[in-house]
This record gives C-alpha cells, structure tokens and sequence, in this order.
C-alpha cells in the first residue's frame, strides 16, 4: 500500500502544476497586473507610477512566464509565475495582495469557522440521507416511494440561497427561535450554527436521497439479497444489515471524497450568515482581485481533492477485502 | 404457500423484550428479522423527541433566543452597528476609502475636523489650536497679503499649533521598564509566542501628542515604498517632497525635506510650492494624522510583522477610541481611549438641530458610548432583519425594502412607514457631495467636438435621458436631479433659477421649479445637429454605444430604460456591458462614447468637483481624472484662476462662467446627487448623517435600558409551531410502523408456509 500511495502522491505533483498554471492563466488572462495595482489601490489619484511602485513592492514587474532579460534559469525562475507558485508547493502561501495579512494564519483561522458548519451539516445530512433514502427503498413502488422520489426532486431543485433566505425568515424573524445570523466561538457558537446546519441538512437532503435510494435500490436486487431473503430475512434486516453494509463502497466514493473539502466551506451560507469560514475567505478574495488568496485557496483545494481520492481508495480496502492495490 | 393463522405470530412485545436481552440469546432468523425494524424506529422517535426537547431547553434557556449578543451585554452602553467588506488597512497613509475611515477616524487625529452638526460643513480646529491662515511669499521672500494672486505666490506657508495635554492611546509601543527603555523594542520570536493582537502585550504605556508626531507622518507619506494614493498629488504641492521621495527611494533616509518642519514642541510647518487653499481640507483627513515614531519601530520589528501584527491593523491614536479587538472577518470591536482629553457635545448646530434633540446634550463631556461594536455582515437581507429586531442601532435602505420602509407625504417629503414609526424608528436624510453623471467623449468623432452642431447633439440626448424619471423609477427618489458638477451644500451651488441648466430645462414661475424641456425640442436640437429623425445627412441611423459595468441582472431594465429613452429622438444606443478593468482601461484609453461614472468629494470645494473637466486633467491624455477629455481652453482659464481663490462673490461669479460653459457644451449629462436614507433606532441619540467627518462615535449616546425593554418586547420566540410539527411527525410515523409492521407479518406468514409446504 506505501508503495501504491507515494507513487500516487508522485502522480500529484504534476496534477498540482498544471492546477497553477490554468488558475495563473486564467487570472492573467481576466486581469494584467496593472489592472490588479489599479483596484487594489482604489480609484482616486491613482498614478502610473504609483502603479508601477505597487507592482515592484508586490512581486508583480516581473515577466509573466518568461524573462527573456534574465540569463540562465533565470528566463523562468525570475518570472511571476515562478516566483508566486514555486512556494505554494511548500505549503507557503505568503502574504494577501491587498492588505499584506498571511494567509496562512487566516487559514487556520478561518478553517474552524467552515468546519463548525460543513462538519455537522455534513454529518447529520449523510445520517438522515442514508435513513430517508432507506425507508424510502424499504417502500420502494410504493405511493411513499413515489411522492418521496417527487419532494426530493422539488427540494433539490430549489436554489440553496431560498433555503437560506426562507430559513432565516422563518426561523430567526417569524418565529424568532435563532439568531438571524452571526457567529461566535466557543459555547455561543452553537445557537448561530444550528440555523445553518438545518438548512444546510434541508437543502441536501433531496439530491442526497435520490443518491443513496438509487445505491440501495440497486443492491436489493442483488443476487446476494435474493438469497437472504430466500433464507427468510425479513425486508428490514435485507435494507439495514446486508445492503447498507454491500452499499458502502459507492457511499464511500461520494463521502470520503467530501470529507477533505469541508474545510474550504460554502460560499453563500457562509456570506449569508456571516460565518467567517474559508468560502467567504476566497470570494472576498475573487472579488478584490487578490491573486495571492485565490491562488492559495485554488492549490489548497486541489490538494484536499486529491488526498480525497487517495483516502477514497484506501477506504475501499477496508469496506471490501477483495480490493488490493497492484 | 398457505398463508398462516395470525394468532402463530410472536407478538412484537415478546420479540421486543428477546431483543433487549440480546439477539444472541434467540438465534431463530424469523424473530431476528421482526424485531430489528420496529425497536429501531422507536429508538429513531425516542431520539428525534430528545432532540427536539434539548433544542427547545436550549432556546428556552436563552431568554430572547435569537439575540446574537452574550447576555451580559444586555443593559451596558454598547453601540451596534455593521460593516459589509473587510477593512484592508488601517494606516492613515495608506487607507483611502470610507470603510476604513469609519474606523480610523475614531482613532487618529488630524489637526482640523467637520463641525458635527453645521452644515454646510464647517472646518474647526481638532487637535490644533486653530485653523491655521497661511502665510505667502513671492520669489524674493517678501510676503505677501492673503488675498495674493496665486501666480505671485511663490510659497505659502502653513503653520499649525497643536494643543498641550493630548496624550496616545495606552499602547505597548510606549510601555517601558523601570529603567525607562522602551519594553517591546527588541522583542525576540519568544517575546511574542501566541501573540495575535495588541491586547496581548501585559504592558502599556502613553506619552504626550507632538509636533514631530505630524511632521513623521507627512515624511511617512513621501516613501514610496509605502504605496500612499495621494503621494502624486502632494508632491505636486508641498515643497521638497519629490526630491525626497526619490531619495527614499534609493534608500537615503537622511535626505533633505524643506517642506515640512517641527517649529517646537507643539507647533509644525509645512510649505506649498504655490498658493492653494484647499490644502487646509487636506488637514482634515486621515492622511496627515500624527504617527508616534515609537509605533512604527515597535511594529517595524521583524518578529512583529511575522505575527502579522503591523501599524495596518492595528493604529496608535490619540482619538476617543482605541482598538479592543480586530478579527476583521468577524467583528472590530472599539472602546474608549483611557487618555482622552476632555472634549464637550457642541452647543450650536443648523435651524432645526435643537428641534430634532441634536443639542439637548450640548457641552456634555463626551464620549457617551464606551464601546463599539462593528459585525461583518456580508448580506443586506440579515442585517435589515437584525435591524428591525433592535440588534443593530441604525441601517440603511436598500432598493429591496424601501417601499416598506418609507413613505412619501403630499409634499413629496419621505416620511418613515407605519410599520417603522411603530417601532419608534427615526429616518433622517441628506445628500451626499457626491456628483454621478454620464460622460461623453469628446475625443469621439461622433459625440465629442466643440462645434455648435456637437452642442446641440449632446444637449439633445441630455434632455431625452429624463433622470428625473430614472430616480423615481431605480431609486425610490434617492436623488436630487443635478444641473451642474457641484452638489448641494458645496460653495458655488446654487437653488433655484440661477442654478439651473437653461439648455435642458425651463424655469416654471407658477410652480417655482424647474422644468425639462419637451421631447420636440430635443428632436428639433437633433435636427439643428444635424440628425434629423435620428440619421444623418445620407440617411444612416444614428448609433451610439454605452459603456458601462451594468452586470447585475437589475441592471437590464435600466439599459431598457436608456434605449427607450433615445430612442424617442431615433438614436439607436448599444450597450457595451464589460468588467470594471475593462471598463476602466476602455475609458484610460478613451476608446469610448458615452459612460456613466461618479465622483464622491475629498472635501467640500467647488475645485474638488470643477477640476474633473479640467483640460489639462484629461483621463485619456494624461492619466487624470477628466474621463471626458473635456479640453475648453475658456474653462481652463477660468479653472486656474478660481482654484486658488478664497470663498467669495468673485469665485462664485468664476463658478457661474465655468457651469454655463459647461452647460453649453454638455460634456456630461448631469444627472443626479444621490440622497441617503439613514434609519436609526430611538435609543440611539444624537446621530447626524456626515457624508466628510466619520469621526463622530464619540458624539452618539445609547438608552441602554430603552433598547432592551425593546428587545425583548420585540423577540419573545413563538415556539408552537414547533410543537405542532412534532405532532404531525408522529402521527405521520404511525401509519409507516402499521405498515412496516404488516409486511414484516406477511413475509414471515409466507416464508412459514414455505416451509411448511416444503416439509
């Protein structure tokens, strides 16, 4: 398995290159770093020179990928591209373009705020997901089944920020059982996150059921499910014992490659409730042009994906023993 | 297969009682499969009643359950309010922007202010003595009288002495030991382990304001390194200050700067290249606030800027208030500066100040409020809501909520709604020195020129965009229709029929206000353009194209609105939508004809407005602030020689000359000046909208227990609803269990025939 997860970890680096070429490309594309030094230092009285100035102090005269001033390595050391990426592979993300904050620190900062949303949201919604979808096999053809199959589809096809704005409406102004929005640590943060988690947990929990009702649906059919029931296990012992255990590897997929993406956050909950999490981290950041935060929060997911798909299949070992890595 | 007799089957209590025994005990499959569903879904309804009940003792316990604040901030004086954006810097030679200014300038302290109240606003001393009068010199060093034309002076010079007794904020960068050295000046990474704040120093120390102190804030300014917005500008006027740059720039610390000098302890010069009064506005602004040397090398210390603890976070001031606490991604939280001076409440404001209660606590010790309280509230939805719940002390109004919020009288004059006055809450208006206009460019072969044909194009499209319409329709009436660049409660504004635009309106004397002239005469001025109809002289339609940042999906209705509009004269417009960047280097570039754009004052002066259309400003040319590239060489006269002067009947008369040119010409459409809507609770005193002084915290006044009778009056939690969705969650449950509980009946009662049948 060592072997099978370092030559993964090898396969990543250039997965990681070229995840930071696309987003310098992308970003330059949209944006000149003149036109960056020009939004981050505001509208009024604002100079070429001043300009210019910004740029040198940033990190951000030099060529974009090629110097062709520079000698040697020099044509592609001393170019933005290198120069702003070659240190994330570090886990250095430096300092904010616009206030100079390290984003490190906001990261580990931030992260906790994400988490004490998305980690129960999370875990919660994958518990009544899984229950739902399994009684609503249990009763699969059934008019349960097919009015449930219908709410799941309305209810997913509703945007999340309803959700949010009729949750807030109802619960914090209308009936006035939780703070509208807002967020504090400690013992106090639990009054602000279960506003979010609920809807958070309601907003899913359609796509979820459709997801996992399908998973079960097809494992009730299973040969290995005829013979239990042949062997007179009763429909409920069918669902929650041998098909929620057969089940495990398409959940595991669609979990264990979540679960490291928690911490980037939501963008809207957290803007909505004004949780100070990683998303709203990273919009601020897209808005004020910030290349260092967004470059940061670009390689950082792309990181926290591929160690999901990593984790995802070394779970796969543990769920079915038949699974060994070559 | 049979199916078999109902009375065989194990009753589910039986099977119930073997389960919590352990099913290893009862190894029968058939009674393992009957007794797993339904223990579960009683466990399930168990657990799902224990939630709800734990949720509802914690709501219970709570008191007033959607109050976001700790309870123990109940009853104290603490004023509420919200920010929407991060602040990104708290220097006040870096930071250039009203969020920011809303904070700093509770803290730091430039020599003069805005009088709280009067208006038109008013410059007074605030650390200074007095406002200072500046002294001129010509060539030779003969000074000069006040009223020197501006092309004899050759220096002006500005002495400004500050008051004894003003001390700093107690700050660690002052702390020192008992051998008097400087506590945290050679800090080691251990020194600051675990440090994030200022608050975590044990140690504070305080020393008294000084001349130096403004005059190392002006050098400060000079660095380039720094990135300070309005270093061009300065360089331009005060003496020695781009030598001096430059120098620092190459690294010279220990150049020469001849235009700024401490006089004594609590006096300081700084001198001008050239005459300029508004340079005294500058005095007002954040920019030349004192900067206590001490701070800059407690916080230039390496390990300090490795914590990210840096005079950009975290300022030194002599202000009512002091940072307490920075997490600029939740919450500012400002209290009052120990070491503030006595200051007292105004005693004189504008006719109808004491009327609204704004002097009932004149020459009262101020500040009133010991703490501030700023959330970072992202979305208008939320803190509206909180609003109307009394969590925050004021809003403003959004688009989305106006009409339930304001009402119009006969009169026309905004009222707060019924369901605002209810809740006792106040509205107050002003308008803002901002101009927002649509600018054409008179670069532009087809819009732009000075010829009379190019007037009248441009007037004509002038008075087609009826704005009068356009503020009714998108913006609720938060608008006063402009006539020229200047802004009411700016010198040079004028009311009434001497202000008007007479190109775009008539004066009507049976209802004393002006008029827009109809849409046959802007179809007549088309004509006289040379487009009549809309097309010109070989039949070809007239198009015109629009540059603007309108992306919002609100925003189509507008550029709907603008079509229709020229479309009535036959002008076909198109709309170029585009990113602000590329908005912006569209108009650098002047590849544009027709853009809508704004302009906010620095500080209430005629030239802060009137320079915008200054030739030699031209956006395009030379990289200013003339997004037009207006060039009339009779404006540009006129411009330099009214910049300079003093606030007299003469300048007005320059003003009237530069407004009719402008009015003729027509360079921009003018279109509005925004009005703010500003809605404050009945607890919350004393509180005057300030579009230039942001200073004013220090001003308000909470009723504490006021506000929290109306809280809880306002947010006792309805919990019935609650109760009654558990109910239906039961009775809903019963019929699943029924079910569950026949289907598991009959596969048994079929599996026991199987084998039955098969023995």
């Amino acid at each position: 398995m060592l072997t099978y997860i370092i030559r993964r970890v090898l396969y990543a680096v250039p997965i990681l290159i070229g995840v930071n070429l696309i987003v310098f490309f992308l970003f330059f594309i949209v944006n000149s770093p003149d036109q960056m030094a020009r939004k981050i230092l505001g509208e009024k009285n604002i100079t070429q020179e001043d300009v210019d100035n910004w740029k040198i102090q940033n990190g951000y005269h030099l060529p974009l990928f090629f110097n062709t001033e520079a000698s040697g390595d020099g044509h592609f050391t001393e170019t933005i591209f290198f120069q702003k990426s070659a240190k994330l592979f570090l886990f250095d993300f430096g300092k904010s373009d616009t206030n100079n904050i390290d984003i490190t620190s906001q990261i580990s900062q931030r992260m906790w705020a994400s988490l004490a949303i998305a980690l129960p949201t999370f875990l919660v919604g994958l518990l009544v997901n899984i229950t739902v979808s399994m009684i609503v096999a249990y009763y699969r053809a059934t008019y349960v089944d097919f009015w449930s199959t219908i709410v799941a589809v309305m209810v997913m096809s509703i945007s999340q920020l309803f959700y949010i704005i009729g949750g807030q409406w109802l619960f914090g102004k209308m009936l006035r059982l939780s703070p509208i929005s807002g967020y504090d640590s400690g013992v106090d943060m639990l009054k602000f996150v279960i506003l979010p988690v609920v809807i958070g947990i309601i907003s899913g929990i359609g796509g979820g059921i459709r997801f996992y009702r399908t998973i079960f649906l097809e494992e009730v059919n299973r040969d290995y499910v005829r013979t239990a029931r042949a062997k007179g296990v009763s429909e409920a012992g069918v669902l929650f014992k041998h098909a929620l255990k057969n089940a495990m590897i398409p959940i595991l997929t669609n979990v264990v490659l979540a679960i490291p993406l928690l911490f980037m956050g939501s963008l809207v909950m957290e803007a909505f409730f004004a949780i100070p999490g990683l998303g709203s981290f990273t919009i601020e950041a897209i808005q004020a042009q910030d290349f260092a935060i967004v470059r940061s929060m670009v390689y950082l997911a792309s990181v926290l994906y591929i160690v999901g798909l990593l984790l995802t299949d070394i779970s796969y070992t543990l769920v079915d023993p038949r699974i060994r890595f070559g | 297969m049979r199916r078999i007799n109902i009375e065989e089957v194990p009753l589910f209590t039986d099977t119930n009682i073997r389960c919590c025994h352990g099913l290893g005990a009862v190894r029968n499959r058939t009674y393992q499969g009957v007794c797993v569903s339904p223990i579960n879904f009683r466990a399930l309804l168990s657990s799902r009643c224990f939630i709800v009940l734990m949720v509802l003792a914690f709501f219970l316990s709570c008191g007033v359950p959607n109050n976001p604040y700790p309870k123990s901030e109940q009853d104290e004086e603490i004023y509420y309010s919200t920010f929407a954006e991060e602040p990104k810097h708290f220097d006040p030679a870096v930071s250039y922007s009203s969020d920011e200014y809303t904070f700093i300038q509770q803290i730091y302290e430039p020599p003069l202010r805005y009088h709280y109240l009067k208006r038109p606003y008013e410059l007074i001393p605030l650390t200074a003595e007095a406002v200072p009068q500046p002294r001129y010199y010509d060539t030779d060093g003969k000074q000069l009288s006040s009223d020197a034309a501006a092309a004899s002076v050759a220096r002006a010079v500005y002495e400004i002495r500050i008051r004894p007794g003003i001390m700093y904020q107690p700050h660690p960068c002052f702390a020192k030991t008992e051998s008097g050295v400087l506590r945290y000046h050679d800090l080691t990474k251990a020194d600051v382990k675990g440090f994030n704040e200022i608050k975590d120093f044990p140690m504070t120390g305080t020393r008294e304001l000084s001349a130096a102190d403004y005059v190392y804030q002006i050098k400060r300014m000079a660095d380039p390194r720094l990135g300070c917005p309005i270093l061009s500008t300065l360089k331009d006027y005060i003496l020695g200050m781009e030598a001096y740059s430059a120098a620092l720039a190459n690294g010279q610390e220990a150049a020469a700067f001849p235009g700024v000098a401490v006089v004594d302890r609590y006096t300081y010069r700084v001198i001008l290249k050239a005459k300029y009064p508004q340079f005294i506005y500058w005095l007002a602004m954040p920019f030349f606030s004192p900067m206590p040397k001490e701070a800059i090398d407690f916080y230039s210390q390496p390990v300090m800027k490795d914590r990210n603890i840096t005079i950009d976070r975290f300022p030194v001031g002599t202000g009512a208030y002091r940072i307490e606490t920075l997490l600029a991604h939740k919450e500012i939280v400002l209290v009052k500066n120990e070491n503030f001076r006595v200051e007292r409440y105004p005693s004189g404001g504008e006719p109808g100040d004491r009327e609204a209660g704004l002097l009932d606590d004149a020459w009262e010790t101020i500040p009133f409020i010991p703490k501030v309280v700023y959330k970072l509230e992202k979305e208008y939805i939320p803190r509206w809501n909180k609003f109307l719940q009394g969590y925050y002390d004021s809003s403003g109004i959004s688009s989305d909520t106006f009409d339930s919020a304001v009402t119009f009288n006969d009169t026309g004059d905004p009222r707060a709604s019924e369901a605002l006055k209810a809740k006792h809450i106040v509205l107050r208006t002003s308008v803002e020195p901002t101009t927002i206009y649509l600018a054409f460019n008179m670069l532009d072969d087809t819009v732009g020129g000075y010829t009379v044909e190019k007037q009248k194009l441009r007037q004509a499209i002038s008075i087609a965009l009826d704005y009068e319409e356009y503020i009714e329709i998108f913006l609720n009436g938060r608008g006063v229709t402009s006539h020229s660049p200047l802004p009411p409660g700016i010198f040079g504004y004028e009311a009434g029929e001497t202000g008007i635009n007479p190109y775009i309106y008539d004066w009507d004397a049976s209802t004393n206000r002006p008029v827009r002239k109809s849409i046959e005469a802007a179809r007549q001025l088309l004509a006289e353009a040379g487009y009549p109809g809309g097309q010109d002289s070989k039949g070809n339609p007239l198009i015109v194209s629009f540059d603007n940042t309108w992306n919002s999906a609100g925003a189509t209705s507008r550029l709907t609105w603008m079509r229709n509009k020229l479309e009535q004269l036959g002008i076909t417009m198109e709309s170029r939508t585009t990113d602000y960047n590329r908005f912006r280097d569209k108009v650098k570039n002047g590849n544009f004809q027709i853009i809508f754009w704004g302009w906010h004052a620095d500080y209430p002066d005629a030239e802060n407005f009137l320079f915008l259309l200054y030739g030699p400003n031209s956006k395009a040319l030379r990289d200013g602030e003339n997004a037009a590239n207006y060039d009339n060489p009779e404006y540009n006269r006129l411009f330099e020689t009214m910049k300079n002067m003093e606030n007299s009947p003469e300048r007005l008369t320059r003003i009237r000359e530069m407004n009719r040119l402008l009015q003729r010409d027509a360079p921009w459409v003018f279109v509005y000046h925004p009005v703010v809507f500003g809605l404050s609770h009945q607890w919350l005193k004393n509180s005057k909208p300030s579009a230039l002084g942001r200073g004013n915290f220090k001003y308000l006044r909470i009723d504490a227990s006021q506000r929290a009778e109306s809280r809880q009056a306002w947010n006792q939690p309805i919990v019935w609803p609650l109760w009654v969705c558990l109910g239906l969650l039961i009775l809903g449950t019963i019929p699943a269990a029924i079910t569950i509980w026949k289907r598991e009946r009959q596969a048994k009662q079929a599996h026991i025939a199987d084998e039955a049948s098969e023995n």
